[in-house]
């Protein structure tokens, strides 16, 4: 057992799962690193980004499970949950532990902190008890429990306001209206997204999910909320809700490293190495904060959560972490958005070639943004394949197409019309049977020896003869060659 | 369907025989005539289940091998550096006496074998017995390795069984949708993509290429993912399947195992992920698992581009879990399939010339397997060597101190197909003794100390599996040149040289097949019941066939799977990518693939001028922007080099290739040579090397034309057939 490093991962939800997954692959028998896990739900790890699935109804709760109950069993992995971090005391390195077990203190070599991020609640009359947990109706958008909380309570012709137009706003109002409930989504600025858009793709995607029955009160925030009955808002009007669905942002859990003296900005402040201002201590994920990454998103999460595992199993002591060009993707049924980079350059922009293209009636909008011929960024609604395209491009950093319109709008672009190639104007090179590469003056030339049936064409040139696709044109040329005969 | 557009079907001589193509695995049936003076020998389609009455340029150009200019007729062997012509008695004493002074000095496996996916059912057989008895050697395996290992390890691990396509090509007309992924049939066995028309006309054909091939432009939907990201794409597209509700729970619940640490792999590749790795539109992986979803019948179809990964087969597992999802296999008018490649790519991988198998499907670890086949041999089970290394490993040991000092070949062109051909050439000139048993002049055969010249299909019996596990007859039609011997000939009278009794080793065969029947008798690949007889009267018969009345398995698992409790496996798998990926040095990736008129490494195709004249230079597919990018317009010459190698090609912009992939054929030889890039990353079950991912760049090359591009254009040997001594002469590396 010595020499084997004792590695206390402190969350056990996106990040934290991961890490331990990346850890026991590459050190399968535990020989060099012990790892125990720490997880303040009671369930084990699950999959959060497939949450917006289950509030849609087409996931259930066992479907987004991370982990088999036997999992930390087969990987000789310890998993704490229903446990929760109550302090670190980095100077003998030892957590204090509080869970079903009670009190514990627990040594470690190294601490990951993976705690997350937390939902913030805006400020408004009723929408949390005098304890501060929420108010009955009101339910953030963050857990698995949240989740089925709302799932219990969203029937159909249910009113509920969304409190949040940002990614995870729109991923549950687009769940909940498709469950057939009354959705008004609040949001406090001018569009939806501000983050991910520009005012012009926020408008189309607003409009298309105002088709899906979702209704927005924009540049407005709640004042007031009375159970069973509706949220008030501070322009003056009103909104009916039964359900008030909580996604008005995130706030990095930071209060335990604050209390072990860690460096903390908006959230732990991290290296390329992970490392927190303690090198012992590493963070990754939502609660982490490392230059040049984005927060919030899944990806940057498990690329930390690979490094980190490189790391400290040594399998690569030369792995950093440089930051993710992360992809958005809103996950909603009907909608098919990709943002990325930067997307406020507007066309005429000196320092960057900015194409546009908006087709609200259809609910497309396209925006891409380049600096030396690579992607800077791009808004993409309703254009899904080239929004692959593009987005691949812009993560692998590769050169783009000189065929922007075609880059834009991928299938979008109708391909180019070739005339129907009759008989008569197809030029004699033109290969009309690709398995005996038989061209069509070869076949105009049989015709002219004599052969005039499909069959005897194919006698002479073989034409026809591979699989057969090709018949009806032979077909073709030969009934043209007769009627100019 | 095109019966009435078919020539010769209406109207053939008397003296034509029965027969099947010497390519591909689709194996068309078609009527050999030799002329009443001999001197040419014409082929036409005949109406088949499988072909339809149809057959490709290659087909109809088959019979021009059998009097290649370069046709070898006479033994050859190496003295002073040059080989030199010699009667059979002497060039076969050579290799017996070669073989048996190294094996005397360093021990059995001194000595290797290696196969190929095109010989006969029977030359499989009595070349794995050939290697196990009368050599003693666990060195043996074959070029299938390179080229379905990985769907056959998957088909095992799923199915308990390993049948390319567990029901008949025609079931698949009555499809809906069928997905076809890294398949290119429209330009690898054209004739079957008749079976493919019906779906792609109701808007059901899926194919997944990165490359927009003859294929793909015929699909309702091509998706085009990076190369070596198949598998995230299979996860996606299961998770897909899931969120659509398109699981058929009921099937889970009867017929499989394992879904749920399968799934649990998956949840992990929701759409958005996947198409960040892929490339591949979110919504068209949920199209694609709404198309298959809804579909009354589909099918999932697998080949070389799904398989020929460090990852590959973990990919075929992924795309069969798929099927399974959705309850496709097992059930009629569904399932899954792989689309084997060589003539008798199937019947290639069941009878002994696998480093780890014996005849009959059969593990060669398996006790009991080992006690039957020992006893059909008639000789002590535990004198059966265990298993051998596989055909890369085995190449790259060649004429190392722990590697084989000597090697028999037959039936492949190792200096051509194998990856990173230009090391593996040089293994092969490392050797102390090398023998190649071949048609033509090969480029493996040009660094022998023995060349055996035998016969090929036209000119001798044998059955060959096709890809649908359908046991053909392919007949004699023609007398071969004066000075060939067959292959089961060249074991026999090496077998008889190295001490065996004759009867071990016949060389006739019927006979031959005779004793297979008895060797696969209760194996998985059960060909009991199959006789030369039956099939001669037109039977139609997929193994297995357990006995002689028995009607044959066209569809093996629709009562069950071979598992013993009848039930398909998921196996958990997920995307790790390939062994290389592209760097700043070598931007590019690099894919290789087959032509419509040429086959495998070229042998036989590159000595039929009409086949030369249609594809006969090597070229680079490259996206237009992309040559530019590196400075090249099309049509010039360029060097694509990797850290293995630098082939040399001509430019081809397509603008339908993706900009970071370039695409070469692998049928051309020397300098040509696709394999001198290709990476020999293994995969860690079936030991397939990842021929279709490697890391390249893109250079002009500097000055004048590329040595072997003038060679391509004509049959590799001088016009009077004699031997180039240039070419013969042994000098590699």
């Amino acid at each position: 057992m010595s020499g084997k490093r004792k590695v206390v991962i402190a969350g056990y939800g996106m990040a934290g799962a991961r890490l331990a997954e990346e850890i026991t692959a590459r050190d399968p028998g535990g020989d060099r690193v012990g790892v125990t896990v720490v997880g303040a739900e009671p369930d084990h790890a699950y999959n959060r980004v497939l949450l917006s699935s289950v509030v849609a109804g087409t996931l259930g709760d066992d479907a987004v499970r991370l982990h088999s109950e036997s999992w930390a069993c087969l990987r000789g992995v310890d998993v704490r949950v229903a446990t929760t971090v109550t302090g670190v005391d980095t100077a003998t390195r030892t957590v204090s532990l509080h869970g079903p077990r009670g009190q514990e203190e627990l040594g470690y070599d190294t601490l990951v902190l993976a705690q997350g991020s937390a939902p913030w609640i805006p400020p408004a009359d009723g929408l949390v008890t005098e304890d501060g947990s929420p108010a009955e109706g009101v339910l953030p958008f963050r857990t698995l429990a949240d989740c089925q909380a709302i799932v219990a309570r969203a029937r159909a012709g249910t009113p509920v306001a969304v409190l949040g137009g940002g990614l995870l706003g729109l991923e549950a109002a687009r769940g909940l209206a498709g469950r057939g409930c009354r959705v008004s989504v609040i949001h406090p600025c001018e569009y939806i997204m501000e983050r991910q858009l520009d005012r012009g793709a926020a408008e189309v995607l607003a409009g298309t999910l105002a088709g899906y029955g979702i209704e927005f009160r924009l540049g407005t925030t709640a004042a007031g909320y009375v159970p069973g009955d509706g949220v008030k808002l501070n322009d003056g009007s009103w909104v009916p809700a039964d359900m008030v669905v909580v996604a008005a942002g995130v706030r990095p859990e930071t209060a335990l490293a604050e209390r072990a003296g860690l460096r903390v900005d908006q959230g732990v402040v991290v290296d390329d190495w992970l490392r927190t201002s303690d090198p012992r201590i590493h963070a990754i994920g939502d609660c982490a904060q490392h230059p040049g990454t984005v927060a919030g998103l899944v990806q940057p999460a498990w690329e930390q959560a690979t490094v980190l595992a490189e790391l400290l199993t040594g399998a690569d002591s030369g792995a950093r972490y440089r930051g993710t060009a992360a992809v958005t993707r809103l996950k909603a049924s009907g909608v098919d958005l990709a943002a990325f980079g930067d997307v406020t350059a507007e066309p005429g922009s000196a320092d960057a070639e900015v194409l546009c293209l908006t087709d609200p009636a259809r609910g497309r909008y396209a925006k891409l943004v380049l600096r030396d011929d690579r992607v800077a960024g791009a808004v993409l609604l309703g254009v899904p394949d080239a929004a692959a395209t593009i987005a691949h491009h812009y993560i692998h950093r590769t050169p783009a197409p000189s065929d922007r319109l075609a880059f834009l709008l991928g299938r979008a672009l109708p391909e180019e019309q070739v005339p129907a190639s009759s008989p008569a104007t197809m030029p004699g090179s033109t290969t009309v049977c690709s398995c005996n590469n038989v061209p069509k003056s070869r076949i105009v030339d049989a015709w002219r020896g004599g052969a005039r049936t499909v069959g005897e064409l194919a006698e002479t040139t073989r034409a026809t003869t591979g699989c057969g696709s090709c018949t009806s044109a032979v077909r073709g040329i030969a009934s043209w060659l007769e009627s100019t005969a | 369907m095109v019966d009435a557009a078919q020539p010769g079907t209406g109207d053939v001589p008397s003296t034509a025989t029965p027969s099947h193509c010497s390519y591909c695995a689709l194996q068309c049936a078609m009527h050999i005539t030799a002329d009443a003076d001999g001197a040419g020998v014409t082929v036409a389609p005949r109406s088949f289940p499988t072909n339809g009455g149809g057959m490709c340029q290659k087909g109809w150009t088959a019979a021009e091998v059998l009097d290649a200019p370069a046709r070898l007729t006479t033994p050859l062997v190496r003295r002073h550096g040059r080989l030199h012509e010699a009667s059979w008695d002497e060039a076969l004493t050579v290799v017996a006496g070669a073989l048996r002074d190294i094996q005397a000095e360093h021990g059995p496996d001194a000595v290797g074998v290696f196969g190929g996916g095109g010989l006969t059912n029977e030359k499989c057989y009595l070349l794995g017995k050939f290697a196990r008895v009368a050599l003693r050697t666990s060195v043996i395996d074959y070029n299938g390795r390179f080229c379905m290992s990985s769907a056959a390890a998957a088909g095992n691990r799923a199915f308990g069984m390993d049948r390319g396509m567990p029901f008949p090509v025609t079931d698949l007309a009555n499809a809906d949708a069928i997905l076809l992924v890294g398949a290119n049939p429209a330009d690898t066995m054209p004739p079957f993509v008749q079976h493919l028309s019906p779906a792609a006309g109701g808007g059901g054909l899926i194919v997944v290429d990165p490359r927009r091939t003859a294929t793909a432009a015929r699909a309702s939907l091509h998706l085009q993912p990076a190369p070596g990201t198949d598998l995230a794409l299979a996860l996606g597209i299961l998770h897909a399947a899931v969120t659509g509700d398109y699981v058929d729970e009921a099937y889970l619940a009867d017929r499989t195992a394992g879904f749920d640490e399968a799934w649990r792999q998956a949840a992990a590749w929701w759409p958005e992920r996947v198409e960040q790795v892929t490339g591949v539109a979110a919504a068209d992986q949920r199209r694609v698992a709404a198309l298959l979803g809804r579909a009354r019948n589909a099918y999932v179809l697998t080949a070389r581009g799904s398989e020929q990964h460090a990852t590959g087969t973990d990919t075929v597992s992924a795309w069969i879990n798929l099927a399974l999802a959705l309850g496709l296999p097992g059930r009629h008018g569904s399932g899954y399939g792989c689309l084997t490649g060589q003539g008798n790519g199937q019947g290639g991988r069941e009878h002994g010339q696998k480093a780890d198998q014996l005849p009959g499907y059969r593990p060669i670890t398996d006790p009991a397997a080992r006690e039957h086949v020992a006893g059909v041999w008639g000789i002590d089970s535990d004198s059966l060597p265990g298993p051998g290394p596989s055909a890369y490993e085995l190449l790259d040991a060649l004429g190392s101190e722990t590697g084989p000092r000597a090697l028999l070949v037959f039936g492949s062109n190792i200096a051509v197909s194998a990856p990173r051909a230009e090391h593996v050439t040089r293994r092969l000139a490392g050797l102390d003794f090398l023998a190649v048993a071949d048609v033509v002049p090969s480029e493996t055969a040009a660094l022998a100390d023995v060349v055996l010249p035998v016969t090929q299909w036209a000119e001798e019996d044998g059955t060959m599996t096709n890809l649908e596990g359908r046991v053909l007859l392919r007949r004699k039609a023609v007398d071969p040149p004066a000075g060939v011997r067959s292959d089961l000939d060249v074991l026999a009278g090496l077998a008889s040289r190295l001490g065996q009794p004759a009867e071990r080793f016949p060389a006739d065969p019927e006979v031959v097949f005779d004793e297979l029947r008895r060797a696969s008798a209760g194996g998985f690949a059960d060909y009991s019941g199959i006789s030369y007889d039956r099939l001669r009267g037109g039977e139609q018969l997929h193994w297995p066939v357990p006995h002689a009345e028995h009607p044959g398995t066209p569809r093996p698992f629709l009562d069950g799977f071979a598992h013993p409790d009848g039930r398909a496996r998921f196996v958990p798998v997920t995307h790790t990518g390939p062994a290389e990926v592209p760097d700043e040095e070598y931007p590019l990736v690099a894919t290789t693939g087959r032509l419509l008129a040429q086959y495998q490494s070229g042998a036989q195709t590159r000595q039929v001028a009409e086949l030369m004249a249609a594809q006969g230079e090597m070229f680079v597919e490259v996206h237009p922007d992309t040559a530019r990018r590196f400075g090249l317009a099309d049509g010039d010459v360029a060097e694509v080099t990797s850290r293995r190698g630098t082939t040399v090609a001509v430019v081809r912009c397509a603008p339908s290739i993706r900009p970071d992939t370039v695409f070469l054929p692998f049928h051309f030889p020397e300098q040509q040579r696709a394999n001198l890039l290709t990476n020999p990353a293994l995969d860690p079950t079936s030991r397939m090397p990842e021929f279709k991912v490697c890391a390249v760049q893109l250079n002009k090359q500097p000055s004048e034309p590329p040595a072997g591009t003038e060679r391509a254009e004509q049959a590799p040997s001088t016009p009077d057939g004699s031997h180039d001594p240039e070419l013969a002469a042994r000098e590699v590396g």
